[in-house]
C-alpha cells in the first residue's frame, strides 16, 4: 500500500471539508445546469396526459388551469379547461391519494362536460413495480372509460363497488380510485364555474 | 503481465467474485427491484456507471485522504455521483428516470460501491480500479437481469414487458412480492455456484 497522509486533526478536518466542497460546487452546478431542462420535461409530461385525458381542444388547457382550494385534499386542486371553438369540452382534474403502498398516487383524470370520464392518466406513483404499477396498464384503465361516476360506484369490488381491483395489488387499487373519486368531487363542487366561465 | 492482471481484475467481478451468487453484497437493491427483468437491468446500468466513476475518483485521490476519515469521503464522492445521475436522468431521459425514479437514491447505499472503493479502488490505480469497476459492474448487470427475468417469467409470465401467457394464466405472483425474491435468489445461487465449482 502507498503511504497515506497521517490522520492528524487538522488534516482530517481539512481533507473533509475539501472534499464536501467540490462535490456541493459540483452538485450546484449541475443542478443550475438541469432545472430549466427537467421543469421543461415536467411541464411536457403534463401537457402530454392533458391530451391523453381529453377530447380533442384548440385552447391552452395549461395557461388555463384553475387552482382551487379544497377541503377535501390538502393541497388546492388543479383543474384544467378545455375549450374548442370556444365551446365547453371537457376537463382534467388532478387526483391524488396517500394511500398507495409506497405513499402518494397521483393521477389526472378527464371528465367529458356531463361528468362522464374520458379517459385516466398516471401522473405519480411509487407502487411495486411489477405489481401496483400496472394501474398504469390498459387493462386497468380501460374499466373507467366512458363511466360516469355518478352512476359507477369507485370502489373495488371487495369494497362494495364496481371495479376490478388488480390481482395482488388491492391497496394500490384503491388508492387509484379514492384518488379519481376525489377529482370527481372536486369536478361537482367547480363544474358550474369552469363550463359557464368563457376563456 | 500488466496486460494479464487487467484481464483478471476485469473478469473476477464476472464469475469468481460474483458481487451477488457469490459474494451476497448489495442484497437490498437486487432483493428490492428486480420483480422485472427491465428493472434489474436499468438498476444495474445505473449502479454501473456509479461504480465505475467512484472508483476513478477513490483512486485519484486515495493518497490526499487522512486513513480515518475515508470512509465519509468515500460516502461523499459516491453519493455526489448518484445525485448527478439523477438530476441529468430527470432532465434528460424523463422517459427512464420515471422507470427507474426510486432506485436510483438507493445506490449510494449499495454496499458493492463502497466495498470496492475500500477494498480495491484505495489501494490500486486508476486503470486497475477502471477495469475492477467494469468487471464488478458487469457482474451485476448480468446477476440482476438474470434474477430480475426469473421473477418476471415465473410472476407475471412475461419477459422484458413482453406477455407470453395469456392474461388469465395464473402465475406465481410470490415471486413478484419480497418472499419471491428471496426463494428465486437462493436458488440462483445455488446454481451458479455448483456451474463455476465444476469448471474451476
Amino acid at each position: 500500500m502507498m503511504s497515506k497522509k497521517e490522520s492528524t486533526f487538522i488534516s482530517m478536518a481539512l481533507s473533509l471539508l475539501v472534499i464536501t466542497l467540490i462535490s456541493g460546487f459540483a452538485l450546484g452546478f449541475v443542478n443550475d445546469l438541469t432545472i430549466e431542462p427537467k421543469a421543461k420535461a415536467k411541464l411536457e409530461r403534463k401537457i402530454n396526459a392533458i391530451k391523453l385525458v381529453l377530447p380533442e381542444f384548440d385552447n391552452n388547457p395549461v395557461e388555463a388551469r384553475k387552482l382551487v382550494k379544497s377541503e377535501l385534499a390538502k393541497d388546492s386542486i388543479e383543474i384544467y379547461p378545455a375549450y374548442k371553438n370556444n365551446v365547453f369540452v371537457g376537463v382534467a382534474v388532478i387526483g391524488s391519494s396517500e394511500k398507495g403502498f409506497s405513499g402518494l398516487i397521483k393521477i389526472m383524470v378527464g371528465f367529458k362536460p356531463d361528468g362522464t370520464i374520458q379517459n385516466i392518466a398516471v401522473l405519480e406513483q411509487k407502487e411495486t413495480p411489477g405489481l401496483g404499477t400496472k394501474i398504469k396498464d390498459e387493462s386497468f384503465l380501460q374499466q373507467f372509460r366512458d363511466k360516469n361516476p355518478s352512476t359507477f360506484n369507485l370502489k373495488v369490488k371487495k369494497d362494495g363497488g364496481e371495479v376490478d381491483a388488480l390481482t395482488g395489488a388491492t391497496i394500490s387499487s384503491r388508492a387509484f380510485t379514492e384518488s379519481a373519486q376525489l377529482a370527481f368531487d372536486e369536478l361537482l363542487i367547480n363544474l358550474d364555474a369552469i363550463s359557464t366561465s368563457k376563456q | 503481465m500488466a496486460e494479464m492482471n487487467q484481464k483478471q481484475n476485469f473478469l473476477k467481478g464476472i464469475i469468481k467474485e460474483n458481487p451477488i451468487f457469490v459474494m451476497l453484497l448489495g442484497m437490498c437493491p437486487t432483493l428490492g427491484v428486480t420483480s422485472s427483468a427491465f428493472n434489474g437491468l436499468g438498476m444495474g446500468v445505473a449502479t454501473l456507471f456509479v461504480l465505475l466513476m467512484s472508483n476513478i475518483v477513490v483512486s485519484l485521490v486515495k493518497n490526499l485522504i487522512p486513513a480515518k476519515v475515508r470512509i465519509p469521503a468515500f460516502i461523499i464522492i459516491i453519493a455526489s455521483f448518484v445525485t448527478i445521475v439523477e438530476m441529468i436522468l430527470e432532465a434528460f431521459v424523463p422517459l427512464l428516470y420515471e422507470q427507474l425514479g426510486i432506485f436510483i437514491p438507493l445506490i449510494v447505499v449499495n454496499c458493492i460501491i463502497l466495498g470496492r472503493a475500500e477494498a480495491f479502488a484505495s489501494k490500486n490505480n486508476v486503470l486497475s480500479s477502471i477495469f475492477d469497476a467494469l468487471g464488478m459492474g458487469i457482474g451485476f448487470v448480468l446477476a440482476l437481469t438474470i434474477l430480475g427475468s426469473v421473477r418476471e417469467i415465473l410472476g407475471s409470465g412475461s419477459l422484458f414487458g413482453l406477455i407470453f401467457l395469456p392474461e388469465t394464466a395464473n402465475t406465481f405472483i410470490l415471486f413478484i412480492l419480497p418472499p419471491g425474491a428471496f426463494i428465486a435468489l437462493a436458488y440462483l445461487t445455488v446454481m451458479f455456484n455448483r456451474l463455476t465449482s465444476k469448471t474451476t
